[in-house]
């Protein structure tokens, strides 16, 4: 069953086309990667899926219900999160209050029973600490709870992204180059991470990434743009073989490695 | 030299020295004010056992009640013996509105990030909320009911001045949210312009605020029969609602509204991504921190008797937001103390030196023009200080730390939390 479709997704600014014409059907609880050289409207996608940007044309499907024309907090409460190929944490807050941020849709605390110190909300704050502690865990960030999140190291950044999406419980997961300056270790600790996501949490992943060997290596189904354009689309195998995207964006070097 | 610091190395371990030591500085700096009760030395000292008491090593609720006791009891007692007794107390009072402002101020621009430069303007339409019910100026314009309201409405009004700033904080913001950063500021800074113009010359056609006359005889509150007019009784109005705000400040600064603010201040988009709508957010920052400011505004005319628009310029919009920025963005005790400092500097300070110097000269014969008196020249000092903090101390007088949480208990409790899951999924699974 498809989780998400993508119609003729276009968009434009100005005179230039980021994306033209993009069709795309991403089966739930997959893995799908969206690869291609730098420029070619890979993160623009992920910015109109998340209503960062409006389409000029073209419409989404999450379950068959379109999504534009929502706001991007909206898009987020139908089960859309993402991280982003710029980290953007909220720098001069915690560690766990980044986490906490992540599930605010599912905290349903009204500012006016906190004042009122209602002892149901009490409780969900606390709960909601311990859950955040937990997804910490699993990021393996435990060690900095009280840390600010400015003052992260890279890799741990990048994981601290992926835990405060995680704590909104998405239905879909965005994420915009995860291994984007990770050294191999930390790659592959985010490549079982992302597998554990899958399995365990059942979220569908959509994932941009440069890193060939990650990308083939984890996805189920890939999709390559090419200025804008989506050039081809197929299983991790024929990716490899076709000889557009080896023009395109592999090169030849990719074929006489394999 | 380094007996000096192991002594000081030995206080901070030591609980109960610090208690003493303490306890020692209030009895003294009491018994100074006891002795020399027209010293405003004296007096300042007595009021900085306040910092020193909040730097202390003891649990939070000890230190909110001796607070409470000191500003309360002990400071108005000892004060009362002095013949500066009303002024004592009116620059208490003056401490707990501004405070209060300052606090409001720090929500918009602290925890939101949204620089706002006339905030002063809520301060004037809470104000004016209470003087133009309170006084005979409705009737020029009410087609109904009798006015003056008695003093006894003062406490609703408290109220109303909230609602009725939070309601003009929306108003200003759903127009400035498109804008930020620089543009924001100026936008900002217009509506407070806008407001004090407005109450300037909402005389006609319909007289609604009086002009620029102003509006007199504003009746003092009643409290079950006692109407309230000195300073001393104002100050523990203030005082009372100075408390409940920082109560407000502090539940949400932590609630999950705070951490919207927080995270809209820092990123956007990544705010927006998380499901924080933007608009939302932001408005309640506005309408929360307006209405701090509306009820104070309320007892500032109620404590006046009498408001006109001179009241509500742009300088004293600067000034709450130089509160907020010496005594440190984001930081509810910095900013408190950040209020204390700049009203201190302003209504004793400033005026004592200048006292002073007019002294000197009329007894030494040096002349001062009256443009270098430092009553005139504070727009200048307070530059210079906020420049001096811009370069030297951006986190201002007591920078904004995050709350941080007990690890070891969130270890303890996440490992409940597992252990119970576990037995529910075992359990599940004999059935
Ligand atoms: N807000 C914008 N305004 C104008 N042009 C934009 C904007 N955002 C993206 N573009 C342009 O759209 C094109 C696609 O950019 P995009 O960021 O989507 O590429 P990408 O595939 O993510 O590249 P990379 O691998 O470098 O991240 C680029 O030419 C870029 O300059
Ligand atoms: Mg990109």
């Amino acid at each position: 069953m498809n989780i998400l479709e993508v119609k003729n997704l276009t968009k434009q600014f100005g005179g230039l086309t980021a994306t033209s014409n993009i069709n795309m059907n991403v089966e739930k609880n997959s893995i799908t990667a969206v690869i291609g050289p730098n420029g070619a409207g890979k993160t623009t996608f992920f910015n109109m899926i998340t209503a960062v940007y409006k389409p000029t044309s073209g419409d989404i499907l999450l379950n068959g219900k379109s999504l534009i024309g929502l706001k991007p907090h909206q898009v987020s409460h139908f089960g859309i999160t993402r991280t982003f190929q710029n980290i953007r944490l909220f720098n001069d807050m915690t560690v766990l209050e980044n986490v906490m941020v992540g599930m605010h849709q599912n905290l349903k605390a009204h500012w006016v029973g906190t004042l009122l110190q209602l002892p149901h909300i009490r409780k969900m704050e606390e709960a909601a600490k311990v859950d955040a502690y937990d997804i910490l865990k699993y990021v393996g960030l435990e060690d900095y709870v009280n840390e600010n999140a400015g003052n992260l190291a890279y890799g741990a950044q990048r994981r601290l992204e992926i835990g405060r999406a995680m704590a909104a419980k998405p239905k879909i997961l965005l994420l915009d180059e995860p291994a984007a300056g990770m050294n191999p270790k930390e790659t592959e600790r985010l490549t079982n991470l992302i597998y554990d996501l899958r399995s365990k949490l059942n979220v569908t992943i959509i994932l941009i990434e440069h890193d060939m060997k990650l990308v083939m290596k984890i996805s189920d189904f890939i999709y390559v743009l090419d200025h804008g354009e989506l050039i081809a689309s197929g299983k991790p195998d024929e990716i490899r073989n076709n000889t557009r995207v080896i023009e395109a964006y592999l090169g030849k070097g990719a074929v006489a490695n394999d | 030299m380094t007996t000096l610091s192991a002594l000081f190395e030995k206080l901070a371990q030591s609980k109960k020295n610090q208690i003493i030591l303490f306890v020692a500085y209030v009895v003294l700096t009491g018994a100074g004010l006891f002795l020399l009760p027209d010293s405003t030395i004296a007096f300042l000292l007595l009021l900085f056992s306040i910092l020193i008491l909040y730097y202390l090593n003891v649990n939070l609720r000890a230190k909110w009640i001796t607070g409470i006791v000191i500003l309360a009891a002990i400071v108005p007692f000892i004060a009362s013996h002095s013949d500066s007794y009303q002024t004592y107390m009116e620059v208490g009072t003056l401490v707990g509105i501004y405070c209060a402002m300052a606090l409001g101020l720090n929500i918009v621009v602290g925890f939101a990030g949204l620089l706002d430069l006339g905030f002063i303007a809520f301060f004037a339409v809470g104000a004016y909320s209470y003087a133009i019910f309170a006084s005979g100026q409705a009737s020029k314009f009410m087609p109904f009911g009798h006015y003056p309201l008695p003093g006894d409405t003062f406490w609703l009004f408290i109220i109303v001045g909230a609602i009725v700033a939070a309601i003009f904080g929306i108003l200003l913001g759903v127009p400035v949210l498109r804008v930020r950063g620089d543009y924001l500021a100026i936008v900002t800074l217009g509506f407070g312009e806008i407001i004090r113009i407005l109450l300037n010359n909402m005389d006609h056609p319909i007289n609604i605020t009086n002009g620029s006359m102003g509006i007199a005889s504003i009746a003092p509150p009643n409290f079950f029969g006692i109407s309230i007019g000195s300073s001393s009784q104002f100050y523990y109005i203030a005082f009372g609602i100075f408390l409940v705000v920082i109560y407000v400040v502090r539940k949400l600064e932590n609630s999950k509204l705070g951490r919207s603010w927080k995270a809209v201040r820092d990123n956007e988009i990544a705010a927006q991504a998380m499901g924080i709508p933007l608009v939302k957010t932001k408005l309640a920052a506005f309408a929360i921190g307006a209405s701090f400011s509306g009820m104070m505004g309320v007892i500032f005319a109620a404590k006046q008797m009498f408001v006109d628009a001179t009241s509500f310029t742009y300088l004293e919009s600067t000034m709450v937001l130089v509160m907020v920025i010496l005594g440190g963005m984001g930081s509810v005790p910095g900013v408190i103390l950040g209020a204390a400092v700049v009203i201190i500097l302003r209504t004793q300070v400033l005026t004592n030196i200048s006292n002073w110097l007019s002294t000197m000269s009329s007894n030494y014969g040096i002349s001062i023009p009256p443009a270098l008196s430092p009553e005139k020249m504070q727009l200048l000092i307070f530059g210079l200080l906020l420049i001096i903090f811009a370069l030297y101390r951006t986190q201002g007088l007591i920078p904004h730390k995050n709350r941080k949480v007990d690890v070891e208990l969130l270890k303890k409790e996440s490992a409940e939390a597992a252990r119970a899951r576990e037995k529910a999924t075992s359990g599940g699974a004999k059935s």
